[in-house]
C-alpha cells in the first residue's frame, strides 16, 4: 500500500499525469495525432533524441553540476557519423555507433576533467565548451553538409522503422534509459552520485572518491551525447552545422521538469525522460491546440520555473516536517 | 592578486599566447583579402544568405568561376543562419576590408540599407542576386526570373498535380525573404484569379534550415490530415519536405513541389515522392552576378537603363528597368530530364 | 556552485606601493595583452590600423561593455544572470512591435526599458524572496523571455525605424572615429566604478560575495541589494538591446542570441573570480575589449565567426583554469611550512 501511496505522491507521476493530458487533448483535436501511423511514430521517435540528453544531463544534474555542452556534443558527433560514412565505405554500422559514443565521451571528459580536477564550475567550463566545440563544429563542416545520399539506407531505414509498432530509436533510447536507472538507483557508485550532489564536502570527509565520480557522470553525458548524434544523423538524414543548437537548455528543462533539482542529489532519470517526452510533446501539440509554435520557448521556461519553485516549496514543507518531527520526539 | 609575481607570470604567458593565437590565425588569414589585378579593384565577394546550402555552393560556384576567368579575387563570406543582423556584420567588415564588389543575396529588403549605403560610400559595388534589397541601396539586382513566372510555373505545377481542387500550403524559407515574400504574394493573386478550387491553408516558415523544415512539414501533415498539395519555393525546404514524405504514410497522397535543385531531389523524383519541380541555374546567377560587378567596378555601366555588359560564356546583357538584370526564364525537372544535369 | 572559504587578507597584501599595486594586477595585465593583439594586428591584418576598425570595435562591443557592468556586480556578489541575452531580444522586440503599431521610438524605448525592469524584478524576486538559486532561475528565465520575444514577432523582423533614431545609434562624436555610444558606456561606467568601488553599497556587494552569514550580521541588506542588482541587469540588457536594435535597423526575436557568453567571458577574463568576492570593473571593461579587439582582428582577417566563439570559449575557460590553477599552487606552496604565510584557512580563490 505504501508503494502505490509513494507511486501516487511521485514527482514523476505528476509529470506523467501532464504528458497523458496533453497528448489526450491534441488527440480529441486532431484524432491523427496519435491512431495514425505517422502520429503515433513520430509522438515516440521525436523525443527519443532528447531523451537520451536528458539522461545524460540528469546524472551530471544529480552530482550538483550542470553540462551545457551536450547540443555541441551532439553536433559534432553527427557530423562525424556522416563524415565516416562517407569517407569509410562499407564501414560497419555497429562500428559507426561505437566511434561517435567514444567521440562523445572523450569530449564529456575534457568537460569532466576540468570541473573535477580544475575545481571550476561546471556552469562556466560547459558555457565554454558549448561555444567552443560549436565553433569546431562549423570549422570542420565548413558549408558542407552530410546529405542523406551520402548515408547508407540500413541505417537510414534505422530512423523510421519499427519493431512492434515502436520505432527502433526510440526503443535504444529505452534500453539506456532502463540502464541508466538501474545503475543510479542499485549499484553503490549510482547511489554515491546523489551522496555527491547533496553535499559534496560531506562526501569528500565520508572518503568518497568524488573527483572520479564527477568525470565519470560527465563522460557518461557526453557518451549519451554521441550516440544522440547518431540517432539524429539516422532521424534526419541531413547534418550541417547547426545540428543540436539549444538542445542543451531543452536538456536541462527536460530534466528540471522531470524532478531532478538543480541543486543536485535528488531526482530520477526516469523522471527527465517523462520530462523531455513532455517538452517535446508539448511543442508537436501546440499548433494543433491553434497555438503558434513560436511559443514553445516561452512554455519551457515557463515549466522550468515552475518545477523548480514547486521544488523549493516542496523541500521548505519537508524541512518543515522534519524539525515538527525533532521536536514532537 | 597584487605582488605574487608567479600570477603575474602567468597572466603575462596568457597574454602572449592569445596574442600568439592572434597572430598565428591573422597572418595567415591576411593573404586571402587580396587586391584586384590592373588598375580596377576586383575583389569581389559572394554574401549569400546563409552557408551551408547546397543552392548558394553552387552560386557560389559559378561566381568564383567567373571571377577566376577575368582575373579577380574570389573571396565568399557568410553567416550560419538567415539573419539580416548577421549579413550587416561582414559587410560591415567587407567594408573595412575595402573590396571592389560584394554580391549579396539578402536576408531582408530593408535591414541592409544602412550598411550598404556606407559599403557604398566607400566606393564598393554592390549588386544583389536571388533576393533583392528595396532598390535604392544596390547598384544592381540580378533577378534569376520574372517572379510573376517563378510564380505561376509553381501554382501551375501543383495544380496540375492534385487535379485543380484541394488544400494545398507553402513552406517557405526565413519570414523576412524578399523573393520568398514576393512569389507567394504573386501565387496567391494567381490562386485567387485562376484557381478558384484550391484552398491555400498556411504558409509555413522553415527558416532555410533542413531541420525547422523537416519538423514543419511533419507538423504541416499533422494538423491538415486532407492536406493534397504542398508548395515549397525554396530548395532546402523542398528537400527537407520530400525526405520527410518518402518515409511517411502519405507518400503519394500529398504531392509536393516548388524550387529545388536536381541533385537533391533526383532520388525523390525516381521513387515517386515528386513529380516534378522547378528552378533555373544558380550557377549561371551567380556568374552573371560576377560579370556584372565586374562591368559595374571598372565603370563599364553604371546600373541605367539600357546598359549592356559582356558577361563572359553567357553573351551580351542588358540593365532593364528598376536596375534589374533579367537571367532567363525558369525551367521544370521531372523523371526525364533530371538525369541530364548535375548542379 | 559551491562556494569556497575566502583568503584572508594580511598586510603583505596592502603593503606594496601604490604603482605596483596598479602596474602588476589583473586589469594591467589583461591592457598589456590588449596593447600587443592591437600592436600585432595592425602589422599583420590588413586594414585593421585604420579609424574605422575603432568605430565597429565599438559599435559591436557596445552591448557587452553595457552589460557587463552590472554584470560584474552579480558575480561578485556570487550569484549569476544567464537571462540578459533573452532580455535583449525581448526589449529589442518590444521597441519593434510598438513602433510598428505606430508609437514614437521615444515612447516605445521607454516601454522596453519597463519591459526590461520586470524581467530584472521576476529573476531578483525568485532569487531573493522565493530562495531559488540564481542558475536555474536565469536558465529558466533565459528560455521564458527568449520565448515571450520569439513568440511576439516570430521569425519574422521589424525593420521600419525612424531614421533619425538609426543614425544616432551609430553617430560619431564630432570628426573623431568614436561612435556617440561611447559617451553613454562611459558615463554607465563611471557611475557603476561609483557605486562599487566608493559606496556603502559596493562594500556590501563585496561582502555578500565574500560570506553572505557574516554580511547580513554585519548589517548589510543581502537580499535587498541582489534584488537590486538584478533590477540593474534588466534595465541595462533592456537598454543594450534597444541600442543593438537602432543599431543594426531590425528587431528580431532572436537577436543578440548567446551575447551571455561574451559578458561573462569579458567579467571573468577581467579577473572577477566566480565564486564571489573578488574583481573590479578596469579590469572587466579591460577584458571586454581585448574579447572585442581580438574579435575585430580575427574577422577582418577573414577568419569565420566560429573560430572566434572557438577562441572565446578558450579564452573563458583558461581564464577561469588558470585563477583556480594559480590558487591551487599558492597553497601547496604555504603549506609544508605549517602555518600558511598567505592564508588563515585552506582556500581556493
Amino acid at each position: 500500500m505504501r508503494v502505490v501511496g509513494n507511486f501516487f505522491k511521485a514527482r514523476e507521476t505528476g509529470i506523467l499525469l501532464a504528458l497523458v493530458l496533453v497528448v489526450v487533448v491534441a488527440t480529441v483535436k486532431n484524432p491523427s495525432f496519435l491512431f495514425s501511423p505517422d502520429g503515433f511514430r513520430d509522438l515516440l521517435l521525436t523525443p527519443s533524441i532528447l531523451l537520451l540528453l536528458a539522461v545524460g544531463q540528469a546524472i551530471v544534474i544529480i552530482t550538483r553540476n550542470v553540462d551545457l555542452s551536450v547540443g555541441s556534443i551532439l553536433g559534432l558527433t553527427a557530423y562525424l557519423t556522416g563524415r565516416l560514412f562517407i569517407d569509410v565505405p562499407g564501414i560497419p554500422i555497429p562500428l559507426v555507433f561505437l566511434a561517435s559514443i567514444a567521440f562523445g565521451a572523450a569530449l564529456g571528459l575534457i568537460n569532466g576533467a576540468l570541473v573535477a580536477f580544475a575545481k571550476v564550475p561546471a556552469l562556466v567550463i560547459t558555457l565554454g565548451t558549448l561555444y567552443a566545440y560549436r565553433g569546431i563544429n562549423v570549422l570542420w563542416t565548413g558549408s558542407d553538409r552530410i546529405n542523406s545520399s551520402d548515408m547508407p539506407k540500413d541505417f537510414l531505414a534505422l530512423g523510421t522503422s519499427s519493431f512492434l509498432y515502436i520505432p527502433l530509436l526510440t526503443i535504444i533510447a529505452l534500453i539506456v534509459l532502463v540502464i541508466a536507472g538501474w545503475f543510479l538507483y542499485t549499484q553503490r557508485a549510482g547511489r554515491e552520485l546523489y551522496a555527491i550532489g547533496s553535499d559534496p564536502a560531506a562526501a569528500n570527509l565520508y572518503g568518497l572518491k568524488v573527483t572520479q565520480r564527477v568525470l565519470v557522470a560527465f563522460i557518461v553525458s557526453g557518451a549519451l551525447a554521441g550516440l544522440a548524434g547518431v540517432l539524429y544523423a539516422a532521424r534526419y538524414g541531413t547534418v550541417n552545422s547547426q545540428a543540436g543548437v539549444n538542445l542543451e537548455l531543452q536538456a536541462v528543462g527536460a530534466a528540471v521538469i522531470g524532478g531532478v533539482a538543480i541543486f543536485g542529489g535528488s531526482g530520477t532519470v526516469w523522471g527527465a525522460a517523462v520530462g523531455a517526452f513532455l517538452l517535446v510533446t508539448i511543442n508537436r501539440a501546440l499548433p494543433i491546440i491553434g497555438v503558434q509554435d513560436f511559443w514553445q520557448r516561452a512554455v519551457v521556461g515557463v515549466l522550468i520555473i515552475g518545477a523548480i519553485v514547486l521544488d523549493r516549496v516542496l523541500a521548505l514543507r519537508q524541512a518543515r516536517k522534519l524539525m515538527e518531527m525533532r521536536d514532537d520526539s | 592578486m597584487f605582488n605574487k609575481s608567479k600570477r603575474v607570470g602567468a597572466i603575462a604567458a596568457l597574454a602572449v599566447s592569445v596574442a600568439l593565437v592572434a597572430t598565428g590565425c591573422a597572418s595567415t588569414g591576411g593573404d586571402d583579402s587580396g587586391e584586384g589585378s590592373g588598375d580596377a579593384n576586383l575583389a569581389i565577394t559572394f554574401l549569400p544568405k546563409n552557408l551551408g546550402n547546397a543552392y548558394f555552393d553552387t552560386s557560389n560556384a559559378g561566381g568564383k568561376e567567373a571571377i577566376e576567368e577575368f582575373g579577380g579575387t574570389y573571396a565568399e563570406v557568410g553567416p550560419a543562419t538567415g539573419s539580416p543582423d548577421g549579413q550587416v556584420s561582414y559587410i560591415n567588415t567587407l567594408t573595412q576590408q575595402g573590396v571592389g564588389g560584394i554580391a549579396i543575396s539578402a536576408n531582408d529588403p530593408t535591414a541592409l540599407c544602412d550598411a550598404i549605403n556606407e559599403a557604398r560610400d566607400a566606393g564598393i559595388k554592390i549588386v544583389t542576386f536571388d533576393a533583392d534589397t528595396s532598390p535604392d541601396c544596390r547598384d544592381l539586382f540580378i533577378n534569376q526570373a520574372e517572379a510573376a513566372g517563378i510564380a505561376k510555373i509553381q501554382v501551375d505545377l501543383i495544380a496540375e498535380q492534385i487535379g485543380d481542387a484541394g488544400k494545398v500550403a507553402i513552406l517557405s524559407a526565413t519570414a523576412n525573404a524578399t523573393n520568398q515574400n514576393a512569389w507567394i504574394d504573386l501565387m496567391k493573386e494567381d490562386l485567387a484569379a485562376n484557381h478558384p478550387d484550391i484552398e491555400l491553408v498556411d504558409v509555413v516558415y522553415g527558416d532555410d534550415d533542413d531541420q525547422t523544415s523537416f519538423d514543419k512539414t511533419a507538423a504541416l501533415l499533422q494538423t491538415y490530415p486532407d492536406l493534397k498539395g504542398i508548395i515549397s519555393p525554396t530548395t532546402v525546404g523542398i528537400s527537407a519536405a520530400a525526405r520527410y514524405l518518402q518515409t511517411s504514410a502519405f507518400k503519394g497522397q500529398v504531392q509536393l513541389t516548388g524550387l529545388g535543385t536536381p541533385n537533391q531531389m533526383r532520388d525523390f523524383v525516381n521513387d515517386g515522392t515528386v513529380t516534378a519541380f522547378a528552378l533555373w541555374n544558380p550557377a549561371d546567377l551567380g556568374y552573371l552576378a560576377a560579370y556584372a560587378a565586374k562591368a559595374l567596378i571598372e565603370g563599364d555601366i553604371t546600373g541605367a537603363e539600357g546598359d549592356t555588359f559582356d558577361a563572359g560564356k553567357l553573351g551580351s546583357y542588358t540593365v532593364g528597368a528598376d536596375a534589374t538584370v533579367l537571367l532567363g526564364d525558369p525551367y521544370v525537372f521531372n523523371k526525364d530530364n533530371i538525369a541530364d544535369f548535375n548542379f | 556552485m559551491t562556494t569556497q572559504a575566502p583568503v584572508a587578507r594580511t598586510y603583505r597584501d596592502y603593503g606594496q606601493p601604490l604603482w605596483r599595486r596598479l602596474l602588476i594586477s589583473r586589469a594591467s595585465a589583461v591592457i598589456g595583452a590588449l596593447l600587443i593583439v592591437i600592436v600585432v594586428s595592425s602589422f599583420s591584418v590588413k586594414a585593421f590600423a585604420k579609424p574605422i576598425t575603432m568605430t565597429y570595435l565599438f559599435l559591436d562591443i557596445a552591448p557587452i561593455l553595457l552589460i557587463a557592468l552590472p554584470m560584474t556586480l552579480i558575480i561578485i556578489t556570487g550569484e549569476i544572470d544567464l537571462s540578459v541575452a533573452s532580455v535583449v531580444g525581448l526589449s529589442s522586440v518590444t521597441l519593434g512591435v510598438l513602433h510598428q503599431g505606430g508609437m514614437p521610438i521615444e515612447g516605445a524605448a521607454v516601454v522596453a526599458l519597463i519591459v526590461g525592469l520586470l524581467c530584472g524584478a521576476l529573476n531578483g524576486f525568485l532569487i531573493t524572496i522565493v530562495g531559488l538559486p540564481s542558475l536555474a532561475v536565469t536558465i529558466g528565465t533565459l528560455a521564458l523571455y527568449r520565448g515571450l520575444a520569439v513568440g511576439l514577432l516570430g521569425t519574422t523582423a521589424v525593420t521600419e525605424f525612424t531614421e533619425f533614431w538609426t543614425d544616432l545609434a551609430k553617430s560619431k562624436i564630432g570628426d573623431t572615429a568614436i561612435p556617440s555610444v561611447v559617451i553613454l558606456i562611459v558615463v554607465l561606467a563611471i557611475v557603476f566604478a561609483i557605486l562599487l568601488h566608493f559606496t556603502p553599497f559596493g562594500r556590501g556587494v563585496y561582502a555578500i560575495g565574500l560570506s553572505p552569514e557574516a554580511a547580513r550580521f554585519s548589517g548589510v541588506r543581502v537580499e535587498r541589494t541582489k534584488f537590486i542588482l538584478f533590477l540593474l541587469s534588466g534595465v541595462i540588457s533592456a537598454l543594450a538591446g534597444i541600442y543593438y536594435t537602432l543599431r543594426f535597423g531590425s528587431a528580431r526575436g532572436d537577436n543578440a542570441t548567446g551575447l551571455e557568453l561574451s559578458v561573462i567571458a569579458a567579467v571573468l577574463l577581467g579577473g572577477v573570480s566566480i565564486f564571489g568576492g573578488r574583481g573590479n570593473l578596469p579590469g572587466v571593461l579591460a577584458g571586454a575589449l581585448l574579447i572585442g579587439t581580438l574579435a575585430s582582428a580575427l574577422r577582418l582577417a577573414n577568419v569565420t565567426s566560429d573560430v572566434i566563439n572557438v577562441i572565446t570559449g578558450t579564452l573563458l575557460i583558461a581564464s577561469v583554469v588558470g585563477t583556480s590553477f594559480l590558487a591551487w599552487l599558492r597553497t601547496r606552496r604555504a603549506r609544508p611550512g605549517g602555518v600558511p604565510r598567505e592564508s588563515l584557512a585552506s582556500a581556493k580563490s
